[in-house]
Parts: C-alpha cells; structure tokens; sequence
C-alpha cells in the first residue's frame, strides 16, 4: 500500500486535499495546531473587539428600532465571539488564557476597531463595509479544514449577511434624508473605505503565509483577490446610494472586467496595526476594565458553584 | 379624559422598562464575561420590545403625528414617569443585578396583573412579556444568590449594592393619581395589593442569598411624578441627543 511509505505530515494533507475535515482528535502537525490557535483567537478577539465602537452608540442610537436593532446586532457578535473561542478551546487553550493574550496586548485583532465612530452614519457604514469585507472572508472559511472552524463560521456568516443589510438599510434611509443625513453619510465613506479594503490584509507579494494557508484551506484566494472582489461588490452599492468612494483613480477597467483602485496607504495600515490608531489603548482599556472588575464576579460563580457541589454531597453523605 | 389616563399610564409602564433597558444598553461589551453579556443584552432587547408595544399604543391614542420615537424621546425630563430605581447608574455589576432584581420581581407581579387588563393592548402586551420577566426574575435571582453567597468579597458588594438601592424600591408601589385610576379601571394593578407580596418575595431570595435588608429607610419617592435624580439628564442627552440635533428626521 502506497499510503504507508507517507509520512503523517502528508496523510495529514492528502486528507484536506481529499476534502475531509479534521477534527479537534484527530493527530495534526504542531504548526497546523499552532497557527489555527493563533487565527481562530484573533477571530474571536475580532469579535469581541468590535463589539466596542458599535456599542459606543447603542444609547444614542436615533429610534428604539434601531437601538433594538444595534443592540442585536452587537449582542450577536458577542456570541460569535462565544462560538470561535469555543473552537479555539478545542485545540488545547482556554479562556482564561485566551482573554489574558488580547487584554495583555499579545494576540492580535482587525486592526479596523480601532478607527473611532464618531456619527450615527458610521453604525450604517460598518455594517456595510466591515461587515461585509468580514463576510468575504468568512464564507470562504466555511470551506476550511479545521471542523469546529468552518463550522462556526456556518453559523456566523448567516448573521453577518443581516448585518450587513442592516448596516446598508441604514445607509439607504440617510442617503434618502435630510441634506445633513447624507453629507453624515458620505462622511462616513470617506472615513471607512481604505480601512475596510485594508481588512483583507497585505498586498500578495508582502503576504508570506499565503502558500500554507491555501494548503491548509484556511485561505482559498489571495488577499489581493478577495479585496478586489469587494471592490467589485461595493462599488455598485456606493452608486446605489448616491455617494461617491473617495479613490480618484477608482474606475471600470473593461479588459480586466474589474475595478481599478488607487494606492493603499499600507503605512497607515501598519501604523494602526502596532498599536498607533486612534482607539488602540481605549479599546483594550475598555476590555481590561470589564475584565479586572469582573474578576470578583467570575470568583464569586466558582466559589458558590463549589459550595453547592459541597451541599449536595453532604446531602448524599 | 379616559384617553389621557390611558395615554399616562401606558407612558408608566413604558418608561420604567425604557429607562432600565438604556442603562442596560450601556453595559454592552464591558460585563464580567461573554456569557452575562448576552443575557444582560436580552433582557434591554426584552425590554424595549414592550416598551415598542405600549408607545406604539400610546401613539395611536394621541394621534397628531406621534409616533413611538417622538414619545419615547421627545419629551422633557420632567415628563418621564420611570421610577428612581431604574435610572440608578451602573456602578458595578453588584448594583447592576440589585437594581435588576428590585425591579424584575415587581415587574412580575404587575405583568401578572395586567394580563386581565381591561385594556386589551396591555393584556395582550403582559401575555407576551410575562414569559420574558419570567426569565428575568430567573436571571437576576440566580446572581442574586451567586454573588451573595459567593465569596466574602462578593456578599460585601452585594450588600453594600442593596443597601444603596433598597431605598428606591417602594416608589414602585407608590401610586400616582394616574396609577390609582388604572386599579380602580381594572385597566392597571392594584399596587397596594402586590406591595406585601413584593416584600415578602423580596425577603425570601435575600434570605436565600445571605443578604438583608437595612433598617430603618428612609425611602425616596418622586420620579414617578416628574422628579428625577441627576441622573436623568444625563441619561436623557444620550438618549434624545439625535433627536435632539437633527430634528424631524426619519433614521
Ligand atoms: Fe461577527
Ligand atoms: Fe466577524
Ligand atoms: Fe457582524
């Protein structure tokens, strides 16, 4: 048999080529372990980081419609978070760990929760923009090897597409207001549009993970390939709503049967991503805060969960 | 006359929730953990659900272009008919759940009255939202028992979190001139009736969690008639600020 003069690294790999998924048992390299830790938290921090500047306007929000709305909205990334950390837990870290590496600054997350939302219109534009590049990215993951992975983001990807529309619809109903309601609209574009087509991350040739992550199906078309397909998919919606995207030399290029964009500033990018955007310390001050000062609280459960085990035996006894 | 005691007493059950879910609303994304995060999410979206429900009715009562939103959000600070307890601010998660429990466990009792509502709107409105204050009570119980039965740390916040707020809690039972109608109607609850009830539930939970009520309150009564504490502004600039800058505006 061919098979057994394969070593287990390659088993391993004609078992993703073939399609299967791998399962939180099965044996699996240490740098597949390793790296599907490192993406499935940063995911999950994501989530829990992007609660942040949507939040900012749940008690502002302009109609109990949409507070009710936002509030669903953010209350679902909440359990997205719930959902990666979860599959994260599966390949041998726990939460506690897990939240100590995003507090402390050592995991990474998308770098776009740390522009700030300054207007109501900017509840509109990330659901669109943000939430819709996530989703580019997320309905490949559900192609993804890893199991609990691809299958959780089944999950997700179902609540980022409302999203999405919600953040559009709110989008539309500025865009048919008030003169004010549109300009608040256009400003937020202006603002949210290089930092949502920065969230696929590096330019190919600066993107050295590429090859392993097809491999392993954590990726299936480059970066440069995913956010061109945004490109495409937006550009349209934009004219839709009457605003105008603030790239000079974003036009249909008929041969290529795409849009052509302008230069991304990837030293902004790279700027925001170690740490020197506008919100990086607010927002992990914020989760530092609810975290220290629930630690009383997450003690308080342990401790009277205990105490009731404790009860019941000595009911028994 | 029928119309505007109606009117009032819809915006009494309706500003109780809506001032409650805010302060809920503003705790989103900073709890202990994910997990209360959520629940404490549900609970605002529960409750501004009602709150839809009775200014949605309210609105038709009024009629003149009112609308849930102008009801809900352009009114003066004076005019809004919650409770002190419920615009008392989040000081830490053990005022959080102290404040959520005084308030669950009366919401409770009044939605079981109000589900034989003469008025139908707020029949059918308690029918719906008991199942939901049912959870509440649930929640807010169980972490009323955790933390004051969890470590000595926690039953110290607790406690100190109770003795703070137990103060506001009879306004709930404090009928207005508005509320007195409504028992007498059939179309609102007897509060005198459910008052005894309430302090008796109350002492049971507290006595399961090891807390205890102080002695000798001096209780606060007022907001329910317009007297508001700081608070309220504050909320209020929040709450009203888009409606506020950009007025006569569809979101
Ligand atoms: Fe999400
Ligand atoms: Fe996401
Ligand atoms: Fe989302």
């Amino acid at each position: 048999m061919e098979n057994k003069t394969l070593s287990l690294d390659d088993q391993f790999q004609e078992r993703i080529d073939r399609g299967e998924n791998i399962e939180a048992k099965d044996w699996m390299p240490e740098k597949y372990r390793k790296t599907h830790i490192r993406q499935i938290s940063q995911h999950g921090h994501s989530e829990i980081i992007g609660m942040l500047p949507e939040g900012n306007w749940i008690s502002r929000a302009p109609s109990l419609r949409r507070k009710v709305a936002l509030l669903a909205k953010v209350q679902d990334e909440a359990g997205h978070g719930l959902y990666l950390y979860s599959a994260a837990e599966t390949l041998g870290i726990s939460r506690d760990e897990l939240m100590e590496q995003l507090n402390s600054g050592k995991a990474k997350y998308s770098s776009i929760f740390n522009y700030p939302t300054v207007s109501w219109a900017d509840m509109g534009a990330v659901g669109w923009l943000v939430d819709g590049a996530a989703i580019i990215n997320q309905v490949m993951l559900t192609k993804t090897s890893y199991g609990p992975y691809a299958r959780a983001m089944v999950r997700i990807c179902k609540e980022e597409s409302f999203h999405q529309r919600q953040g559009y619809e709110i989008m539309l109903s500025l865009c048919n207001g008030a003169g004010v309601q549109k300009a608040m609209a256009q400003d937020a574009l202006n603002r949210w549009w290089w930092p949502s087509i920065m969230m696929f991350g590096p330019r190919d040739e600066e993107s050295p993970n590429t090859e392993q992550s097809m491999k392993w199906k954590i990726k299936k078309k480059t970066n440069d390939e995913l956010r061109q397909q945004f490109v495409d998919q937006t550009v349209p919606q934009a004219e839709i709503l009457g605003l105008s995207i603030p790239d000079k030399d974003l036009k249909w290029n008929e041969e290529r049967g795409h849009y052509d964009f302008g230069i991304i500033d990837w030293e902004e990018f790279w700027n925001v991503v170690k740490g020197n955007g506008l919100m990086n310390e607010k927002r992990l001050k914020d989760r530092n805060a609810a975290w220290d000062e629930g630690q009383w609280v997450r003690n308080a459960a342990l401790a009277y969960s205990e105490k009731q085990v404790e009860r019941k035996a000595k009911k028994i006894a | 006359m029928l119309k505007e005691r109606l009117y009032d007493y819809l915006l009494h059950l309706g500003d109780n929730s809506m001032i409650l879910g805010q302060r809920l609303g503003e705790l989103c994304g900073h709890g202990p953990e994910l997990e209360t995060d959520i629940a404490l999410t549900n609970i605002s979206l529960d409750l501004f659900g009602q709150v839809r429900n009775y200014f949605q009715a309210a609105a038709a009562i009024k009629g003149d272009g009112a609308t849930e939103d102008s009801i809900a959000m352009l009114r003066y600070e004076n005019e809004y008919k919650n409770t002190l307890l419920v615009e008392q601010p989040n000081d830490d998660f053990a005022h959080v759940i102290v404040r959520q429990f005084l308030f669950d466990v009366y919401h409770q009792l009044l939605l079981k009255e109000l589900m034989s509502s003469k008025d139908e709107t707020i029949a059918a409105v308690a029918t719906k939202s008991i199942k939901e204050v049912n959870y509440h009570v649930g929640f807010s119980s169980t972490w009323l028992k955790r933390l004051g039965d969890g470590t000595e740390v926690s039953h110290d916040k607790m406690q100190e979190a109770v003795n703070k707020l137990w103060r506001y809690s009879l306004e709930l039972f404090k009928p207005t001139d508005t509320e007195i109608w409504a028992a007498e109607s059939g179309v609102g609850a007897d509060l005198d009736q459910l008052k005894p009830i309430y302090l008796e539930k109350i002492k049971m939970f507290m006595d399961e969690a090891t807390l205890g009520l102080p002695e000798a309150t001096v209780f606060q009564y007022g907001a329910k008639s317009g007297r508001h504490s700081e608070n309220m502004g504050y909320i209020l600039a929040d709450f009203q600020y888009i409606q506020r800058a950009y007025p006569n505006m569809k979101w």
